[in-house]
């Protein structure tokens, strides 16, 4: 699956779509694919203020159980509701329907140093290459 | 987000996580990493945990791997399970007189051909390791034992038998064992061998020719909760692969895929089935997990049995429940049990999704005070108290056709 030019990605394996001070924040195809079959999904409420780096929810496999950590601080507008009944949307559209949330940054001017596509998939070939040996 | 806590749940020993380099290899290894199999380390042992969701003819990924096993048929490898042969010394009757001793089962029960769930317990009662035990021949016995346990399981069965006229062979890395299973097994394996799999009951085996190969044991066992068959076939490579891929080829109008550890393991926990690690342990006893009906105490002594009838005595402090999940939330491997008050009352052994019921189920000690099917309790799920409620085990059950007795243990 193409990683979208317009995003941003973190080493924890999410993205973030960002315009202006507005973020939406979702995980990678690389991360769906090595959760395998999402099951399940906790998000926070509208108006809970994330932090970078803190944990802001959780997206659970039939195996595994992963943390999702913030990219950026702000304030959660938007969840993306939808995932409750449907947590399976990660696994066939990770980088569209299956959006987690949608995010009024603290700083926007923060993203930058965040990796873009080429950097990102560079990164999770690198990541390969050390478990397959 | 944080990719690497799956492990645990597959029953990994965390603690022996070692680079890839030095975990032990199935003969099937290659061929696993060919076919784009998720590798995780299992016991020390790089084992595939899934296969690749293609979308196409043999598409993976656990619960389509757990559905073909419920609906129709999947192959697994188990090479890394162990196998110990016990067979006789001087005379006839050493190595059933071993077996007897290691093993809490009656061995003397068994008819040439039939095998049966079985344990190798400590003196305390607790558990060496669960082990199914085959009976080859007159006085000839094969014990298939887990993955992780193996070097700690040979050495207690050649430390315990050293009084008795029989003969110890570690034949764990002389086969390569396959696991077909599923309602459809028997017509894919029947495809490939002369053996009458019709005659072979649950828990009998025989010896036939497979692939080819004289002289295989074909053995109607598994651990999924679903009828079918484990073969063990030569270890060399070639072999292995040109076995498995005839299962695949033989399978194909069944819709038959590989099928990984991630869904061995749902599936045998919706069957109830213990896992070595989780349910039953050095520091679990026999009465504890509910496997009472496995120990036969008219057979006479055998290691653990003291403590076993103490402990039938005095009662246990703790029992084996199973859990449905009330409230939304998974409950995983080590998460707390607690009352309404929040206080620890118990430990989840092993927790997951239920692809077959479609609800979070997992299998727990907790008092037996609170383990009366219908008892609301808690699990703790990431500092939440989630509300549960105990269950009938298992969780499923196959239709059964008539005369087809199931052991509830397995390896």
């Amino acid at each position: 699956m193409a990683y979208p030019k317009s995003f941003r990605y973190t080493k924890e394996h999410e993205w973030l779509d960002v315009k202006g001070d507005l973020a939406t924040i979702g995980i990678t195809d690389h991360a769906q694919h090595e959760l395998g079959d999402v099951v399940f999904v906790e998000l926070p409420k509208p108006g809970a203020k994330i932090e970078t780096g803190k944990s802001f929810g959780t997206v659970e496999s039939v195996k595994a159980v992963s943390e999702i950590y913030a990219p950026a601080s702000g304030e959660v507008l938007e969840v993306n509701s939808e995932l409750q009944n449907k947590p399976e949307t990660i696994n066939s559209d990770p980088h569209g329907a299956a959006w987690l949330i949608k995010v009024r940054l603290t700083n926007a001017k923060g993203i930058n140093d965040l990796m873009d596509a080429p950097a990102y998939e560079a990164y999770i070939a690198e990541k390969g290459k050390e478990t397959s040996a | 987000m944080l990719l690497s806590v799956s492990a645990r749940t597959m029953g990994t020993d965390s603690s022996t996580i070692s680079p890839v380099s030095a975990l032990r290899k199935t003969p099937l290894n290659a061929l696993h990493r060919r076919l784009g199999a998720k590798m995780v380390n299992f016991g020390g042992w790089d084992m595939p945990v899934e296969y690749p969701s293609s979308g196409g003819p043999l598409s993976g990924g656990l619960i389509a791997e757990h559905k073909a096993v419920r609906g129709s048929v999947g192959v697994f490898d188990v090479s890394h399970m162990g196998d110990i042969r016990i067979h006789s010394g001087k005379r006839p009757g050493g190595a059933l007189a071993a077996v007897q001793h290691i093993a809490m089962n009656d061995a003397s029960k068994l008819a040439i051909g039939q095998a049966q769930y079985s344990a190798m317990l400590y003196p305390e009662g607790t558990f060496v390791d669960d082990v199914i035990v085959h009976r080859l021949g007159e006085d000839d016995y094969l014990l298939v034992i887990n993955a992780g346990t193996r070097e700690k399981d040979v050495n207690w069965v050649r430390e315990n038998t050293k009084g008795f006229d029989c003969v110890v062979d570690d034949l764990s890395d002389a086969y390569t064992q396959l696991a077909i299973q599923g309602p459809r097994a028997a017509e894919v394996v029947q495809k490939l061998t002369d053996a009458n799999l019709s005659t072979i009951k649950n828990y009998w085996f025989t010896h036939g020719t497979v692939c080819g190969l004289k002289n295989t044991l074909v053995a109607r066992t598994g651990y999924t909760g679903e009828d079918g068959f484990e073969i063990y076939v030569p270890s060399d490579v070639p072999t292995s692969e040109r076995v498995w891929n005839q299962v695949i080829e033989a399978g194909r109008g069944f819709g038959i895929i590989p099928c990984g550890l991630g869904a061995r393991n749902t599936l045998r926990l919706e069957s109830k089935m213990a896992l070595y690690g989780h349910e039953i342990s050095e520091k679990i006893n026999v009465c504890e997990a509910g496997l009472d009906r496995y120990f036969k105490m008219e057979k006479g002594d055998f290691i653990g049995r003291a403590a076993l009838e103490r402990a039938k005595a005095a009662g246990v402090m703790r029992t084996l429940v199973g859990l449905e999940m009330i409230d939304r939330g998974i409950a995983r491997d080590e998460y707390c049990c607690c009352n309404e008050a929040g206080e620890r009352i118990g430990v989840v052994t092993s927790g997951s999704p239920s692809p077959t019921l479609g609800k979070n189920i997992a299998l727990a000690y907790v008092p037996p005070a609170l383990s009366a099917i219908g008892t609301v309790l808690f699990v703790e799920i990431r500092g939440q108290k989630c509300k549960a409620q105990v269950v009938a085990t298992p969780f499923y059950k196959r239709q059964k056709k008539a005369a087809s007795p199931q052991a509830a243990g397995g390896n």
